[in-house]
């Protein structure tokens, strides 16, 4: 069942349209992150689903219902802010207890479940604590223990894990998915790291100048871009212009064969890194960078011809920076995008 | 870390447009029906009148008055005076402002309220106090056998004693909730002490800087007793000029042409003040003022409290303690003599004076009943201000501060000729004189609470919305926590006025209900011994009832950590 | 974020606020609510009048039992600014009758006709010199002098006779020991003005004062200052380390130092200079306009009754103006009586008044 609807959503800040003609449907218990560089519109989409912000034109529904004129408090829904936003004059307790209070819940009610909520985000007993002595990845834990705890129909995340440190992110990611699934929550988030998207999210939908260029499933987002701006935006930079016609494509670097049924005619082009690979023969290239990936090494080439060019190979067959190596390419790993 | 200044989008953005308005001009509607009756509208029909006669309109005197050359020089002087008292305030106030913001030490609560205490003083009492510092046979003199009466020094020193409150309430106030965590990360990136301070914190304290030293500038720019009494005959501002125009020549033309002038100087300096400060106004991270306060620690700090603690010692508390010392200086040894007096009064020698219990009590009623109006005018109006504002509002904003910057004599002769019908003929009713008192009382409100209320984060409103707080449970559970502090600084500013107003109540018609400065002032206007005792001890108890009243409002604080309220 | 509810709130706050006031000050002061209102039958009488003014509760009771009337006083700043008050509000006055006029305002309150004209019952007990409108727009109600007064202790231990008239103050062995009070803002200092320039004639006060300027006379803001910091012989004075043992004051001050002395000294600590006088005469009158005129008569009359006249001298610390009124034994004990007091006619301080405390200035001040 679909909780959230968005259907033309627009937001305009004088001639400049932040938000522009969104449609975007989230359904019961689906975690839907929107991911996009900064500017996108993605935060604004977040106001305007709390009701923090007026739509220019387009609607928003909640479980079928038109929120227009439904204030803020009355959505039902929960936003966790970017910098938490804690409120300095309560302590933990207090803050987690606020959104149950708001509610109009009794104390011991709400004292339970001020406890388990910050059992849950692994802070026991730190109801007393003031907000000021905690960590960057101690406040995040409250910010998202406060916004769980009336219970929103939807929580939105707005960058949950913006601020934090690397290892943070990526064990909060793991702790989060799991939380949610297993509370059975509706999540919107908003991120701009693709990573932090990929990991958590059901469906991803990216954001370019307010509009959503993309949405699906990360795997079909990852696979299948669907604009050399997504895949950009991916961290894909093998991208060029092509001529497709008949199973192969004319690119700067000479001929590329793609996908079997991809369309043709002039398009754009992307090699991701993994179907660059090493050969006997093919295009020249000089080994410009080897960079230490862990489980591979990542190679920027400098091709005969054409745009520099990322590629993947094994720890053991790794050339020297310097070294002159022949490329050939992979059609699996190619992607017919649309002309720019 | 938090650096904490970004840009926030605030309610009052241009998207919101109609509904925004509506909701400034609805917050403004009692504090603009305030001034424009209590105010705008006295004031327009008194100059008015001067300037109107039975043939019509006569604008020819202002040229006449301007270019008269004693007049030049009186405005000159009460301009230049009332800037270099401005300076000076500033200089000595703000490491007061800083230790009281920032340092823990035994007494500071006291100390706080003893500051303010000169604000409520008669300045006749006053002045008694400060030539026994500065003047003849004072400190100064018996120590250094410096004097300094009758020179400028001696008003400026005063001005610096009636206003230091002023700095150290207003700066230190907001100081107090500035994340002292700003000027750390600063200090981390490479900066020195000074420079954190003047990069990080000076700049977060501007606004709050710029009202204290608008407050000053206009309190010291419409100085009357401190001038006349220190100064002597041969000083004096165009406050005393509008007072002898208007109370004593009636000469009501010039006094029209030296109130617009007045007007004139203070537009010109809220104008100043509101171009440069207004735009720097942004969000800061507040915080729990009794976080950021920490005993001094090392010698520098230590020596900085020191400092502090001498100046105020020297400034504020040695003539204070003059005026205790003679209320104590009975005949026949030190004691509690004039005290007792003061129960008896009305037995000794037949006369009937005001049973000074009486009027604590008159005091304190006309002060509640001013504060509460400051408060409902005052708070409306920075409700309205912090919402980012265009022109218009800012023009309110002057407006606000202008009373501060217009003769006494001007309001009260203005009542007169315009609360004259019903259903307003207030002429001789009570309520005008803590009316009058709270047209003094509301810019300090708004001026203390708008850099606090302009500096909460809007998002934090946002989140508690988001949480289902309804607007009415955000402004109770966020707004009013956060500036709780402003508000009760507010209130003890315009609490004090209030108490110790004795300008405006002067010139309005009083049912005989006096209040403790007028109290002191009729037994000042007397001779015998019995008389000056008493008028000491009443001052003594004036101070009392003012640093008693601050303590106990500085106690309401509720308790920080608690999550309820 | 809607705020409707937030300004829904506070305006209630504002509201209530306002009503608990109006509560309160109904409930602590009731008096006044008759008073404003003021319908022509109405019982009260209310008097107008500067900050000085004072009458002892059993006297004023005894009136308003006596006529039926209940005496409202409102007072409103010194002398002048009260005056001022009431030709600002001419034709819708704030009271019934006005009392605070002296000589040095009379010109400007008669030619403003904020009076109406009364004979008031008794006026021929008043001392006929100081029955000065013969419209009796005005009735007399006391007199004072304004006069330099010395300190006794300071002259006897200096062995030098104090000074008695306003040639004395001239004088090199007076030489920087007068204080007075600024001509511009205080009333007393006028006084003892207009007293050099009846002495010495509108031509000659000027060159008196440049005199008394050589001889270092001291000018400070106001009466308050002069007598209770600068003064020697007063109490104040005393505490404040004052230096200057003459002082421009009142004749009526040493019985006031006598009255209220801590025990009280068998003789005045100070003396009055009685060659160096000005005579203040305040007079009272009916406002026109008034809602209450009956009752404005009536407390006319009661202010040249005898009653009030004795209480006055204790009150206001002025003389009475009727002649059968007794001074209390205070005053004859240790009050100067003043033989000549300099005089000035009304209309010419009313003519000259703001250029003559200008040329003073310019001759003192600067």
């Amino acid at each position: 069942m679909t909780l959230l609807r968005l259907e033309g959503v627009t937001v305009r800040f004088g001639d400049r349209a932040v938000v522009d003609a969104v449609d975007l449907e989230v359904a019961e218990h689906e975690t839907v992150c929107v991911l996009g560089p900064s500017g996108s519109g993605k935060s604004t989409l977040l106001r305007v689903v709390a009701g923090l912000q007026q739509p220019s034109a387009g609607r928003v529904l909640l479980a079928g219902a038109d929120q227009a004129g439904v204030p803020v408090h009355r959505r039902g829904v929960g936003l966790m802010f970017q910098d938490h936003q804690l409120f300095p004059h309560r302590d933990v307790g207090g803050n987690v207890a606020f959104g149950l209070r708001a509610r109009g819940s009794a104390k011991p009610e709400y004292e339970e479940r001020v406890a388990s909520l910050l059992e849950l985000v692994g802070l026991p007993g730190a109801q007393r604590r003031a907000v000021a002595s905690l960590s960057g990845g101690e406040q995040q834990r409250v910010a998202l223990a406060r916004a769980l705890a009336p219970s929103p129909r939807l929580l939105m995340l707005d960058e949950p894990l913006g601020q934090l440190d690397r290892g943070l992110r990526e064990r909060l990611v793991v702790e989060l998915q799991g939380l949610f699934s297993r509370l059975g929550t509706t999540v919107l988030a908003v991120t701009h790291d693709q990573g932090e998207a990929f990991a958590l999210a059901d469906r991803v939908v990216v954001m370019r100048d307010g509009r959503i260029a993309q949405a699906g499933t990360p795997l079909e987002v990852w696979q299948r871009p669907a604009s050399e701006f997504v895949a950009r935006f991916l961290g894909f930079e093998n991208v060029v212009p092509a001529t497709v016609s008949g199973g192969a494509a004319a690119t700067p670097w000479g001929k590329v064969p793609v996908p079997a049924g991809s369309p043709e005619g002039e398009r754009r082009l992307l090699v991701r890194p993994a179907g660059v690979v090493l050969s006997a023969a093919g295009l020249g290239c000089v080994v410009e960078s080897r960079t230490f990936r862990g489980t591979h090494v990542a190679l920027l080439l400098r091709p005969e011809a054409g745009p520099a060019l990322e590629a993947e190979c094994d720890l053991t067959a790794a050339p020297a920076v310097g070294d002159r190596v022949a490329v050939a390419f992979t059609p699996s790993e190619v992607v017919v995008l649309p002309a720019a | 870390m938090v650096l904490d200044r970004r840009e926030v989008v605030r309610d009052g953005s241009p998207r919101e447009g109609g509904r925004a308005t509506a909701v400034r001009l609805a917050l403004m509607a009692v504090p603009l029906a305030f001034f424009g009756l209590f105010f705008a509208y006295p004031v327009a029909a008194i100059v008015g009148r001067g300037f109107r006669t039975d043939e019509g309109w006569q604008f020819g005197r202002i040229g006449e008055v301007l270019s008269q050359p004693d007049i030049a020089g009186v405005l000159w002087f009460t301009t230049w005076q009332a800037l270099a008292s401005t300076v000076l305030t500033l200089l000595v106030a703000l490491p007061g402002a800083y230790v009281f913001a920032r340092f823990s030490f035994p007494g500071k609560q006291l100390l706080r309220a003893l500051v303010t205490v000169p604000f409520v003083l008669p300045t006749v009492v006053v002045g008694t106090a400060f030539l026994a510092l500065v003047g003849r046979g004072g400190l100064l003199d018996e120590v250094w056998g410096v004097r300094l009466d009758t020179t400028v020094w001696a008003i400026l020193l005063a001005h610096v004693f009636f206003n230091y409150a002023v700095v150290v309430r207003t700066v230190g106030g907001l100081w107090a909730q500035l994340d002292p965590r700003q000027e750390e990360a600063a200090r981390v990136l490479g900066a020195g002490r000074f420079a954190a301070w003047r990069r990080v914190t000076l700049p977060a304290l501007g606004p709050a800087v710029a009202a204290a030293a608008l407050m000053v500038f206009l309190f010291t720019f419409s100085s009357f007793g401190v001038v006349q009494i220190l100064g002597g005959p041969g000083y004096a501002t165009l406050e005393v000029e509008v007072y002898r125009q208007t109370a004593q020549l009636l000469d009501l033309p010039t006094a029209a042409v030296l109130t617009l002038v007045q007007f004139a100087a203070v537009g010109l300096v809220l104008a100043v003040h509101a171009r440069t400060v207004r735009r720097r106004e942004t969000a800061l991270r507040l915080v729990d003022p009794a976080r950021t306060a920490h005993p001094p620690r090392g010698w520098a700090q230590r020596a900085l409290l020191g400092g502090v603690l001498l100046t105020v010692v020297l400034l504020i508390v040695a003539p204070l303690a003059v005026l205790v010392e003679r209320s104590l200086d009975a005949p026949g040894g030190y004691g509690f003599g004039f005290y007792r007096a003061l129960q008896e009064a009305g037995a000794g020698g037949g006369t009937f004076l005001v049973p000074p219990l009486e009027a604590i009590w008159n005091s304190l009623q006309y002060a509640l009943a001013a504060t509460a109006i400051a408060l409902a005018v005052g708070g409306l109006a920075a409700a309205a201000l912090a919402r980012r504002a265009g022109r218009f509002v800012r023009g309110f904003d002057a407006l606000l501060m202008l009373p501060l910057g217009v003769s006494a004599v001007t309001v009260g002769f203005g009542f007169l000729i315009t609360l004259d019908r019903p259903p307003l003929d207030l002429r001789t009713s009570w309520i005008l004189v803590p009316l009058a008192q709270a047209l003094v009382g509301v810019p300090f409100v708004v001026r203390t609470m708008l850099p606090v209320l302009r500096a909460v984060d809007g998002r934090l409103r946002e989140a508690a919305a988001v949480l289902g707080a309804s607007p009415l449970r955000v402004w109770r559970e966020v707004d009013l926590p956060l500036v709780r502090r402003a508000v009760l600084i507010a209130a003890g500013f315009a609490f004090a006025v209030s108490l110790g107003e004795f300008g405006a109540t002067v010139f309005i018609a009083r049912p005989d209900h006096p209040t403790l400065p007028v109290a002191v002032a009729r037994l000042l206007g007397r001779a015998g011994e019995m008389n000056y005792g008493q008028a000491m001890a009443l001052s003594t108890i004036l101070m009392l009832v003012c640093a008693v009243s601050l303590l106990v409002l500085e106690r309401l604080r509720p308790d920080k950590t608690s999550g309820e309220f | 974020m809607s705020t409707t509810k937030k300004i829904a709130g506070a305006a209630l706050a504002a509201a209530l606020g306002v009503s608990t006031l109006a509560a309160c000050g109904g409930g602590t002061k009731k008096d006044d609510g008759a008073a404003a209102s003021g319908s022509p039958k109405s019982k009260t009488v209310t008097l107008v009048s500067h900050d000085s003014f004072n009458v002892s509760e059993p006297v004023l009771k005894e009136f308003e039992q006596q006529s039926g009337y209940t005496v409202k006083v409102l007072k409103s700043g010194d002398a002048g600014a009260a005056l001022n008050q009431e030709i600002l509000t001419k034709g819708s006055p704030r009271g019934d009758v006005f009392f605070g006029v002296d000589n040095t305002l009379l010109s400007r309150a008669l030619d403003n006709g904020i009076f109406t004209p009364y004979e008031a019952k008794g006026l021929d007990g008043v001392k006929p010199e100081y029955v000065l409108d013969k419209q009796h727009r005005v009735t007399p109600v006391d007199s004072g002098d304004i006069c330099v007064n010395y300190d006794k202790a300071y002259f006897a231990d200096k062995k030098i006779a104090p000074p008695q008239t306003l040639d004395d103050l001239v004088k090199p062995e007076y030489k920087n020991l007068l204080v007075t009070e600024n001509a511009a803002t205080s009333s007393p200092g006028l006084g003892f003005l207009l007293a050099s320039v009846g002495k010495y004639g509108e031509d000659g006060w000027k060159d008196y004062w440049s005199k008394l300027k050589a001889n270092g006379v001291e000018v400070v803001d106001g009466w308050e200052q002069a007598y209770n910091e600068r003064f020697s012989g007063s109490a104040g004075g005393k505490k404040a380390k004052g230096d200057r043992p003459l002082v421009v004051s009142y004749a009526s001050s040493p019985p006031v130092e006598v009255l209220y002395g801590e025990p009280q000294p068998a003789e005045a600590p100070t003396g009055v200079a009685t060659g160096t006088c000005f005579r203040q005469v305040e007079f009272a009158g009916l406002l026109k306009g008034a809602k209450n005129e009956e009752g404005g008569k009536a407390l006319i009359d009661f202010l040249i009754g005898k009653k009030f006249q004795e209480d006055m001298p204790l009150q206001m610390f002025v003389n009475p103006v009727v002649k059968d009124a007794k001074l209390p034994e205070v005053f004859t004990k240790h009050g100067a009586v003043v033989e000549k007091p300099e005089n000035v006619a009304p209309e010419t301080i009313a003519k000259n008044r703001d250029q003559w405390v200008k040329a003073w200035s310019s001759i003192v001040v600067k």
